[in-house]
């Protein structure tokens, strides 16, 4: 539960099973666009269906299904550019698309460095990526609803202090994504994605709740985890939270878990994306080839991994997806660009670039992560004397034109080596221009739970806020 | 064209069709069923290196088709509003229950029309150059400001959405609804040193609103005025300290420490902080906070929310004692309460839950002079980003970026940005003071709910809290240093 004062965007939910070629009506209105007078065009279709279900102690709370797909289409007029979208695919509907994009591009500026990609760069990585599994969808509808009735039951059956829950659930999705421009290119990829997961709330003896989860999710229903390892894992996490305490405001190590670690990786992320870097918007604008950070990190966005989460053969505007050294050792290698961004700033575009329906490109990671080193969180910990474990992080008081970094935060406190008591109520406060260079431990614990993923890592000279 | 026939003019809806579509949402029993049409149109416009860099339309239209039967929800949606589809959504939706079927009652509840947002849209051209005109006088005023405001960003985006909501128990409410905002960023630069600042407002209004009082120069100053005075913030402070929060944006504190806390559904599972403590203190006296959704023109409001129920003022504390919730169909019917008309969503593709609309304190006596007299040592802030809450245990934060140092009473020195973290069910009970000046924030907020994005409005008077821990840098005292 939150509040933002920045414009959210409404989040596309994908489609139905709709017979109609998609890649014939993504070119037919990139040809419309072309006969209607642009220079250039790019049209982009997305299509997905989705099932969840909650079971909330122990009786089914939500089902739902359903499918959707929309349309969108960007337009050049010479160097001015414009996009319309719709979720209506009549014949009449795409007219009316292109016609109102074409125009809106009347009435925006001559960017010198608009444009969709060269031909010369086009194109898609070939060979099975491992992203579809049908298997997302093969359990019959009562099993999906056990599926997470059994992963809430685990949760329940751990320890009597688990007392409530906010249930057990079940999700599964597929999409498809086409994209088709004026230089020819049509390409498509489907994705699939199923994922279960567990919400206990634990109560102490005084009364007070915690609640905490856990999760397994996959792109096939044969990787993921058992309904029963997610519970317990989950009221784990739970049970350890009960008897939270406020500590007194204090300069200690800081250990971030694989799951919190991963927030500084997208501030890495968001500092070194082409947008924020041409703009100045990011403190580490203007520092490729510079130390950024210590010598033992090597943050590397990899695109191309067969089955990822980050992974697809091309980018939103049809550029093979790539690996790409971001940091290595600590020296700033590559931002990440799109091809606006890369023609800002005099580079080639990294095969990042992101589209959504509307509007222009943005940049998004392919499988971006911090190479793990050698050390187990339990060795990390070891040497601490008096310290933090973050476990979880609320709100999002981070500025990536200064640095200013400050969360609230919640965890466990490290004492002669070991977790000892839960902690809450705290804030952990210091500047990203010198946490990434104190991140004085990376753990071996790599695995990616989504596309953006790190190990435990330690990081000194943080201030931690309580009493 | 009638608003009010939208979806009959539009797609030859009748009401028969919609008999049939409940008829089939409630073929396999289940106590009720509502249909949601929504027809969203919007428009956006950036700015960026005082160009107009992106300009973009589009159309989103569907049905979601619920279904309850207990505490059980069966949905579905399509965004292909042909009967076929429709009445697949509906049987998919009705499996969720099992037993005879349901003969629904259609259109005898319609409320009196009420019109909190009544605007009128001039012809489609003629708004886009004024949009364009909006922004591109945004980026001129904020560059305008400081010459070390070194890069703007300027965005307009608005949308008109249609709705028809029918339920199964008599329901039928139609409604439009706008939406207009525009936001401002910008970037200063001096030395080595850089800031950045935001501004920006609007409401269920159209574009003739940034022509009247609060222009793009309004907001665009403000963005950059806010991005100068970070060139010279020091460090924030560390611990726990006494906390004076502006008027208006600060509300933000309420919305995350007491209003998600209090929506019905988290207390009828009894997963919130605040189950069972109605009638109990949970702030002190100064404080009374309501919701309003029925504040004209606010960003927050709604003649009737996504459930076809008419909004309203609720009073969630009166002078310090917890008086309700807010809820929805669903809440209000297992719990027996009242539906306070705040079952919202953010499309057709969402299930409805219990959602704030306007939240705020009304105000109190002091002058915030005074109360800014009374501190000896703490801070002062009075923009923020956002914030977040975990209501279980009832810990909430919310992110300072404009905030002072005060010192015996005075206003000193600008800071860097800094996290505010507390404990939602008692740190109401610290407020020591509530100032005279009642503002709401200039209509720039979006609420997030189990992944569900919708506006909202928050407001504050002035106030004063005795003890909240501030997350900064700065160290207090060298002794708690262990490294």
């Amino acid at each position: 539960m939150g509040i933002k004062n920045l414009f959210m965007s409404n989040t596309t939910l994908e489609t139905p099973k709709i017979q109609t070629d998609l890649k014939e009506i993504a070119a037919d209105v990139v040809r419309r666009a072309m006969q209607g007078g642009a220079t250039a065009a790019e049209a982009v279709v997305r299509e997905g269906d989705e099932f969840s279900t909650v079971v909330r102690l122990g009786q089914v709370e939500t089902l739902k299904e359903a499918g959707s797909r929309a349309i969108g289409v960007r337009v050049f007029s010479g160097k001015r550019a414009a996009s319309t979208y719709s979720s209506d695919f009549s014949a009449e509907s795409l007219d009316r698309m292109v016609k109102s994009a074409l125009e809106l591009s009347k009435l925006t500026s001559e960017d010198p460095f608009g444009g969709i990609p060269e031909p010369s760069q086009l194109g898609a990585l070939n060979g099975d990526l491992d992203l579809y599994h049908e298997d997302v969808y093969s359990l019959p509808g009562p099993e999906r609803i056990e599926y997470a009735r059994r992963a809430e039951k685990a949760a329940l059956d751990v320890d009597p202090r688990i007392k409530n829950s906010e249930g057990g659930s079940f999700d599964a999705a597929t999409g498809r994504k086409v994209l088709a421009n004026s230089h020819g290119f049509v390409g498509e990829y489907r994705r699939s994605y199923c994922s279960v997961a567990a919400v206990p709330i634990a109560q102490s003896d005084e009364g007070a709740m915690q609640r905490d989860y856990w999760f397994s999710v996959a792109r096939s229903f044969g990787r993921l985890d058992t309904p029963e390892k997610v519970g317990k894992i989950a009221a784990e996490r739970t049970l350890r939270r009960l008897g939270a305490r406020k500590v007194k405001t204090a300069h200690v190590p800081v250990v971030f878990d694989p799951l919190v670690a991963a927030s500084i990786l997208e501030h890495i992320f968001e500092g070194v994306n082409g947008d924020s870097v041409y703009r100045g918007a990011s403190f580490l604008a203007g520092k490729l080839g510079q130390k950024i950070a210590g010598d033992n990190l090597t943050v590397i966005d990899d695109g191309t991994l067969v089955g990822g989460f980050g992974t697809s053969p091309f980018d939103g505007e049809g550029i093979p997806t790539r690996r790409t050294l971001v940091i290595d050792n600590g020296v700033l290698k590559s931002y990440l660009l799109n091809t606006y961004t890369a023609k800002k700033l005099g580079l080639q575009t990294t095969g990042n670039a992101s589209r959504g329906l509307a509007g222009t490109p943005g940049i998004g990671p392919g499988n971006y992560f911090l190479q793990p080193g050698t050390k187990s969180p339990k060795e990390i910990m070891g040497s601490i004397k008096e310290g933090l474990y973050v476990t979880e992080f609320l709100g999002h008081g981070v500025n990536l034109v200064t640095g200013d970094y400050s969360r609230g935060a919640s965890g466990l406190w490290i004492s002669g080596g070991e977790l000892t008591f839960p902690v809450e109520e705290i804030t952990v406060a210091g500047n990203l221009k010198d946490m990434f260079f104190n991140i004085s431990e990376v753990g071996n614990d790599l695995e990616f739970r989504g596309a953006i993923a790190s190990p435990t890592i330690r990081i000194d000279g943080l201030t931690v806020g309580g009493e | 064209m009638n608003k009010d026939r939208f979806f009959f003019d539009h797609y030859g809806l009748t009401h028969n069709d919609l008999q049939r579509y409940l008829a089939a949402a409630l073929s396999a029993g289940g106590e009720y069923a509502d249909l949601y049409f929504e027809y969203l149109s919007s428009t956006s416009l950036m700015v960026d290196e005082s160009m107009v860099k992106s300009a973009s339309q589009g159309i989103s239209a569907g049905c979601g088709v619920r279904v309850v039967a207990g505490e059980r929800t069966g949905y579905a949606y399509t965004d292909d509003l042909s009967p076929a589809r429709i009445l697949h959504a509906a049987r998919t939706a009705a499996l969720i229950a099992s037993g005879p079927a349901k003969t629904p009652i259609v259109g005898t509840q319609e409320h009196a029309a009420r019109s909190l947002y009544p605007v009128t849209l001039p012809s489609v051209d003629a708004e886009l150059t004024a949009k364009v005109e909006v922004v591109m006088r945004a980026d001129a005023a904020a560059r305008g400001f400081d010459s070390r405001i070194k890069e703007v960003r300027a965005s307009y985006a608005d949308e008109l959405r249609n709705i028809l909501v029918v339920g199964s128990d008599g329901t039928f409410a139609e409604d439009s609804q706008p939406l207009a905002r525009m936001n401002v960023s910008c970037i200063a630069k001096s030395d080595s040193v850089s800031g950045r600042g935001s501004a920006g407002g609007g409401g269920r209004v159209a574009l003739d609103f940034f022509f009247g009082e609060k222009t793009p120069e309004y907001f665009a100053k403000e963005a950059a005025r806010q991005a100068i005075l970070q060139l010279d913030a020091r460090e924030a402070p560390a611990g726990e300290m006494e906390v004076v929060l502006g008027p208006g944006w600060p509300g933000v504190l309420l919305h995350e420490a007491v209003g998600h806390g209090l929506e019905a559904d988290f207390n009828r599972k009894k997963t919130s902080a605040f189950a069972g403590l109605v009638g109990k203190r949970v702030a002190s006296e100064k404080c009374t906070v309501v919701d309003n959704g029925t504040m004209p023109w606010r960003r927050g409001s709604l003649n009737v929310d996504d459930e076809g129920q008419p909004t309203q003022e609720t009073v969630l504390i009166e002078r310090g004692i917890l008086k309700g919730y807010l809820s929805d169909k669903l809440s209000s019917k297992l719990m027996g309460l009242a539906d306070t008309g705040n079952g919202r969503r953010e499309s057709y593709e969402h299930i409805p839950m219990p959602r704030m609309t306007n939240t705020y304190m009304l105000p109190g006596t002091d002058d915030p002079q005074d109360i800014i007299r009374s501190v000896k040592n703490g801070i002062y802030a009075v923009n923020f980003g956002g914030g977040q809450v975990d209501i279980t245990n009832g810990k909430f934060v919310f992110s300072a970026s404009e905030a002072y140092m005060i010192e015996d009473g005075r206003i000193t020195a600008p800071i860097r940005g800094a996290t505010l973290i507390g404990n939602g069910p008692d740190v109401l009970t610290r407020v020591s003071m509530v100032g005279n000046d009642l503002k709401l924030d200039e209509g720039v907020g979006t609420c997030g709910k189990d992944g569900q994005a919708v506006p909202v409005g928050v407001g504050i008077p002035t106030i004063k809290v005795d003890r909240l821990t501030v997350g900064g840098t700065a160290k207090k005292d060298a002794g708690a240093f262990m490294q």
